[in-house]
């Protein structure tokens, strides 16, 4: 049987049998439904398995699970409801029109944060870890803090500019959606 | 079905140590070579948590660094600042936020990567390394730690307690590392230089280790020599250059080549020295 | 546009054609929908997987319920070329787990794309490292992996080829002789009488690397079987991360034998594509469904980022002469280009990237006398394919790199040599195209010139070069490079796949788009979304997008070579405007007015005597009618052809045209370049949505620098030693210039709303002006790229000897 360790999970504790070694991301993902967090490398260096671990940004893929015993962690799903909410489980299809995303994601969606979307969740958990620390961050800082997690679509412009919106160093270039979040794919 | 265990004191640790666990501090080289030899561990030890590893404070005649330190901890730390900018410096040039954010130095130490970016730090700045176990603590001079390539006196049943940079630490701290790229880099040659107050256009107490050319992290005995209580000119800088090219062994490998690192490496050495020159300390 | 700032600007067609005519955007006859009123087009909204996508919501291939799925595992050869003597899998003692090898294929073992030469299992030979001569299937991947590792091939090693030059001197597999698997040769004028009558001739030899996709999410599919009543495979049913859907279901169709309905291919949440996921899903697909067939159960194939890098297609390593003459003042006469590509292994789509190579090659510039010849050879490496560029990138490299070369034997600035020699409007290209409209080669240059300042920074560095003072500060340099884009297929190839593109009225009163282009961040089913609704004339709201499933959607051909927007955009439009024709007239019968009084803008049916909600008149036809559909279909141009056997005629039915400046800084001691600052002015025709259009041309860029100084892919032994993230260095923030990014709209009347292709564009320019700038630093001209620091301090060491 499988020692069971105890942390705290998007604001809600959490408890998984497993071996101890496991890596977190396969904790997430595979045991516990999460599947925000993408595998892009599995050795650490393409950021997109980022995590937070008691409020900072770490590679999941790199965190072995008898080390999270006691542990807070926030994943990107956690940040969509804020720290504290309740999470359910990964949905394809159209969002509820009351679900919320925090500030950050929608500025980041609105101003071409996100192309394929691979990277977005380990970026957008970095970035959140950043403007923690930095609330206004120049883009030397943001280039310092979130170099760890790699994007091969953008360019990464469109990321230090939504940055740059989202904390008033920018004027937005992005339509925010007029209605709700809807997402039109059938 | 392997234990894990997650002692709070070196005490606790003790058993595990004793059964040979695998000691798991940040893990950040360790689940990679796991997740691609698809080892498994018949029993893995948590050091982040013991007491005795935390912690960064002066006590004494040293700063008394935790092996559970990440760079992270280093990097923010006033007394490291103060006293080792040098591995600090080293410290915000390893692989990027969410790296450091795990990474111990106690790790960096234990791992004994050729190219491990705060090795040559600790090698400049005059480390000693305690390591405790089951038997007494000994305390090791950290040029005495390696003995071949990713090998260490660090017994199984051992581990890396404190590391200790002795007081007054030296005044003139450089650290270079030249990378793969910007961020995320490994070290095609990492450098730390350090030495005493450039006074009457002359360093004392030279010294310059490099990473990244040999097997282990070396001080470049020869060079320092050099340098040592000679007036400081773009002569001796040039020299040196010479020297450093002579010394070291690099290799090519899938990063660089050997002529490259070579050439750098010198250089590197080089410019430091004419930059002591044109801003001098004292 | 009212609500864009700072970076993007629109110049008017008035200004951005050099001493052209006014040309205006409305009523672009042939390709597009008439447009008086855009409201979503040209607006920067919000895309609509964005929220999915910042919240972690949208599922990629390796998200979705695995609902009990077995998982495949490959074996791979370790030989570059070499025959299979034995595969056993005697030690594979797990009951349920299946071995499958070539005999197991059945009588179509082929990746079926151009040539049938591709094997999906190997076949009695190998002739790659990474070659795949068995697979595993077993309920967990770890018992698949366990399983794999069991299996012991016994090989023959023989000797290889393994690059240009071993396959130059000829290959031991087609008795010696050069191993061809494409030839395309274009000729115009009289290059011998060309290069009589120039002053000055200078010849180069220019070399490319391998470049790895490194999209963030690797290749992955899943393949559910399809069983009849005994229990028979009668069909597959896969999801992937994929580019093309029809081109798996060509490839399973012919696999299996199995008619078009046994076949269904999804598309999912896909993370990057680049062209890496164009070809290769084609393989892996096949792979899947073999095992599924086996098994009996739906099976996942997902790679780890190794298995990505050693097993997938990359860019075509080039090696491309030139020879120029030019008069003094620095005017073209003759053009000798020999283009030379190492296709790997297997032809995949090794013509194509040639062709594309080739008819760029004389870049973008007027020359009356130009000889092109190309090949690719094959050599025992991993099969290249397709990666954004498609040979562009490499042949116009060589050609940028030359003309600098031109204008420093001539003394003449980089600019100058430039804009004396490019394209203009009437302008004939080598395949005696002529190009009667759309062209911004003086346009694109001219602006990066004033954007940049360059004349003056480029003048400076090179007088900052002898001043130089030793205190290690960095080198400063500039570069500029100019270049042209085709968007489309090449030639005929559009005419030969005749794709379509429909959209449907629903009963739920939305209007459907159908069509098989993907999405794999390039914004495409937003893009579509803004198209169709201003073809229509209905609100953006009114407008979703089917997933590209071949059970419900037309083949719309592939979603590359630059055709998204151009073409099937132009399609979705014309179809949307037949939909819109549908309804107006029905509009018309219902309220008694003449169908051409009605008019269907933004959401609005409108009349002289007011104006009616669509979704009422929708409701209304829906009710009487059921869905409506519009199918267009494409439509040559008329007077365009394309000779394939004397590659003469129209191309491409238009051009992209770009120019980039970059700057850079060079650690003189190190010699590690810094990219600083990243300029770059696109024609695009027409903007759809600015934002996505500049990150386009950002993401695209950087991948060209990317390529040009810090992807290095080096191979020993025919495997590729750069196998993982830690060592193929793709750039990070830290490496990332600032960007100023310029877009200009000079329509064409070829695409909806004047717009050509963007994808590809952003991804020819880079390296060359890259390189420029480290010249202009260093004074160091190199030839071939990576420019990486070791091979910079290598030709500085062999100007300090010599």
């Amino acid at each position: 049987m499988s020692p069971t360790y105890r942390f705290t999970l998007n604001g809600k504790p959490a408890e998984v049998a497993g071996p101890p070694m496991a890596r977190l991301l396969d904790v997430l993902r595979r045991d516990l439904g999460l599947t925000g967090s993408k595998e892009g490398c599995g050795e650490g260096e393409c950021g997109a398995c980022t995590v937070l671990l008691d409020n900072q940004p770490v590679c999941s893929c790199l965190v072995p699970l008898f080390q999270v015993e006691g542990a807070v962690i926030t994943t990107i799903e956690g940040l969509a409801q804020g720290q504290a909410g309740a999470l359910a489980q990964g949905q394809a299809g159209a969002l509820a029109p009351d679900e919320k995303a925090t500030e950050l994601q929608r500025v980041f969606a609105n101003e071409g944060g996100a192309q394929c979307g691979a990277c977005t969740p380990g970026m957008i958990v970095t970035i959140k870890a950043l403007l923690d620390r930095h609330p206004k961050p120049t883009r030397d800082q943001i280039r310092e803090y979130v170099s760890g997690t790699l994007c091969r679509c953008t360019g990464y412009e469109r990321i230090f500019r939504a940055v740059e919106v989202l904390t008033g160093q920018r004027p937005a270039e992005g339509e925010p959606a007029a209605h709700s979040d809807e997402v039109s794919r059938t | 079905m392997s234990l894990s265990w997650s002692p709070k004191t070196l005490a606790e640790a003790r058993e595990a140590l004793a059964q040979g666990a695998t000691k798991v501090a940040g893990a950040t080289d360790l689940m990679v070579t796991d997740h691609a030899s698809g080892r498994e561990h018949a029993s893995v030890l948590n050091v982040l948590g013991i007491s005795e590893l935390q912690g960064i404070r002066v006590e004494g005649e040293q700063l008394s660094i935790g092996a559970a330190s990440t760079f992270t901890l280093i990097r923010q730390s006033p007394e490291m600042a103060t006293h080792a900018p040098l591995l600090v410096h080293a410290a915000a040039t390893i692989g990027a936020a969410q790296i450091q954010n795990r990474a111990t130095i106690g790790g960096n130490i234990a791992n004994a990567s050729p190219a491990g970016d705060s090795l040559p730090a600790l090698l400049a700045l005059g480390a000693m390394i305690a390591i405790s176990g089951p038997r007494e603590r000994r305390i090791v001079p950290y040029n005495a730690f390696h003995t071949g390539y990713r090998t260490t006196v660090l017994g199984p049943d051992e581990l890396i307690e404190r590391v200790f940079i002795p007081l007054p630490s030296p005044a003139v701290q450089i650290f270079r590392k030249v990378g793969t790229r910007a961020a995320q880099a490994i070290s095609k040659v990492v450098v730390g230089f350090a030495s005493d107050r450039l006074e009457h256009h002359r360093l004392a107490n030279v010294r310059l280790a490099m990473g990244s050319i040999a097997a282990v992290p070396v001080r470049l005995h020869d060079v320092e020599i050099l340098i040592e209580d000679h007036p400081l000119t773009a002569d001796l800088a040039d020299r040196a250059a010479s020297l450093v090219e002579k010394t070291i062994w690099p290799i090519d490998d899938v990063r660089s080549t050997a002529e490259y690192r070579r050439h750098v490496a010198g250089q590197v050495v080089r410019r430091l020295l004419l930059d002591l020159l044109a801003a001098p300390l004292a | 546009m009212e609500g864009c700032a700072s970076n993007i600007f629109f110049a008017s067609a008035e200004t951005a054609v050099h001493g052209g005519s006014t040309r205006s955007r409305i009523g672009l006859a042939i390709k597009s929908a008439p447009m008086d009123h855009l409201n979503a087009v040209g607006r920067s909204v919000l895309r609509p997987d964005g929220l999915a996508k910042v919240t972690g919501r949208a599922l990629y291939l390796d998200d979705l319920p695995e609902n009990g799925c077995w998982h495949g595992a490959t074996v791979r050869s370790a030989h570059p070329s070499a025959l299979i003597l034995s595969i056993d899998a005697s030690a594979v003692t797990d009951p349920e787990a299946r071995v499958l090898t070539a005999k197991d294929v059945g009588p179509r073992n082929s990746v079926h794309l151009i040539h049938d030469d591709w094997p999906i299992l190997a076949d009695g030979r190998v002739n790659h490292v990474g070659e795949p001569v068995a697979l595993v299937v077993a309920p967990t991947l770890a018992r698949a992996q366990a399983a794999a590792k069991l299996i012991k091939v016994a090989y023959q090693a023989q000797t290889p080829v393994l690059d240009l030059d071993a396959a130059l001197k000829g290959d031991p597999r087609t008795g010696g002789r050069e191993n061809v698997l494409a030839k395309c040769n274009v000729q115009r004028g009289d290059v011998d009488a060309g290069f009589a009558a120039a002053e000055v001739i200078l010849e180069g030899e220019y070399t490319t690397g391998h470049q790895e996709h490194a999209y963030i999410e690797p290749h992955g599919v899943l393949a559910t079987p399809a069983l009849g009543a005994d229990g028979a495979f009668v069909g597959i049913d896969v999801v992937g991360s994929l580019q093309c859907p029809y081109y798996v279901h060509k490839a399973l169709t012919y696999l299996f034998g199995l008619g078009d309905d046994a076949i269904r291919v999804r598309q999912s949440t896909t993370g990057g594509g680049f062209g890496g996921k164009e070809d290769y899903p084609d393989m892996i697909a096949a792979h899947a469904a073999l095992l599924s067939r086996a098994c009996g159960k739906a099976v996942k194939i997902v790679y780890e980022r190794q298995e990505d890098i050693i097993a997938t297609t990359k860019r075509h390593p080039s090696r491309v002469r030139h020879r120029t003459g030019v008069k003094r003042d620095g005017t073209l006469v003759a053009m000798d280009i020999d283009v030379l590509l190492d296709g790997g292994a297997y032809i995949t789509l090794s013509p194509v990237v040639l062709s594309r190579a080739v008819l760029h090659s004389a870049g973008a510039y007027s020359c009356p006398n130009v000889r092109i010849r190309g090949r690719v050879l094959a050599t025992n490496t991993p099969p290249n394919g397709a990666f954004r560029g498609f040979g562009a990138p490499q042949s116009l490299f060589a050609v940028e790199r030359q003309m600098d070369k031109v204008a420093r034997a001539l003394g003449l600035d980089p600019f100058a040599v430039r804009i004396r020699n490019a394209y203009r409007e009437g302008d004939i290209t080598p395949t005696g195209q002529l190009l009667k409209e759309s062209v911004s080669a003086v346009a694109v240059l001219e602006r990066a010139k004033s954007a940049t300042r360059f004349a003056e920074r480029f003048a400076a560095n090179e007088g900052a070069r002898a001043a130089r003072k030793d205190d290690g500060k960095p080198m400063r340099g500039i570069g500029v490079s100019v270049f042209w884009h085709g968007s489309g297929f090449t030639g005929n190839g559009e005419r030969r796949m005749m794709s379509k593109g429909a959209v449907r009225l629903r009963p739920d009163l939305k209007i459907e788009v159908l069509s098989s282009s993907t999405d794999f961040g390039q914004g495409t089913e937003g893009i579509f979304r803004q198209i169709v609704a201003d073809a229509c004339g209905v609100a953006l709201d009114d407008v979703v997008v089917h997933i590209p499933d071949t059970a419900a959607v037309p083949d719309s051909g592939p979603t590359v070579a630059s055709r998204t927007v151009m073409v099937v955009g132009g399609l979705l439009a014309r179809a949307g405007a037949k939909l819109a024709e549908t309804l107006r007239t029905f509009a018309a019968h219902q309220s008694g007015t003449a169908p051409a009084a009605v008019v269907l803008s933004n959401g609005f049916f409108e009349t002289d005597r007011g104006r009616t909600p669509f979704v009422d008149v929708a409701k209304r036809y829906v009710t009487l009618h059921g869905p409506l559909d519009a199918v267009a279909t494409f439509e040559p141009t008329p007077g365009s052809t394309f000779d394939e056997a004397t590659y003469q005629g129209d191309a491409y039915a238009a051009y992209g045209w770009g120019a980039n400046v970059v700057e850079v800084e060079i650690d003189p001691d190190t010699f590690i370049t810094r990219v600083t600052k990243l300029t770059t002015v696109s024609d695009v025709g027409h903007v759809v949505h600015p934002v996505m259009c500049a990150g386009q041309v950002e993401g695209g860029t950087l991948q060209a620098l990317g390529w040009g100084y810090l992807e290095e892919m080096k191979m020993k032994d025919g495997r590729f030693l750069n196998d993982r993230m830690q060592t193929y260095l793709i750039p990070t923030m830290a490496d990332t210039p600032d960007m100023e990014t310029i877009l200009l709209e000079n329509p064409t009347t070829q695409g909806p709303f004047g717009a050509k292709g963007v994808g590809e564009l952003p991804m020819d320019g880079g390296a060359p002006a890259l390189l420029q700038a480290i010249e202009n630093a260093t004074g160091i001209s190199l030839s071939a790229i990576p420019a990486t620091p070791e091979r910079i301090f290598a030709a500085s060491r062999a100007r300090k000897r010599s």
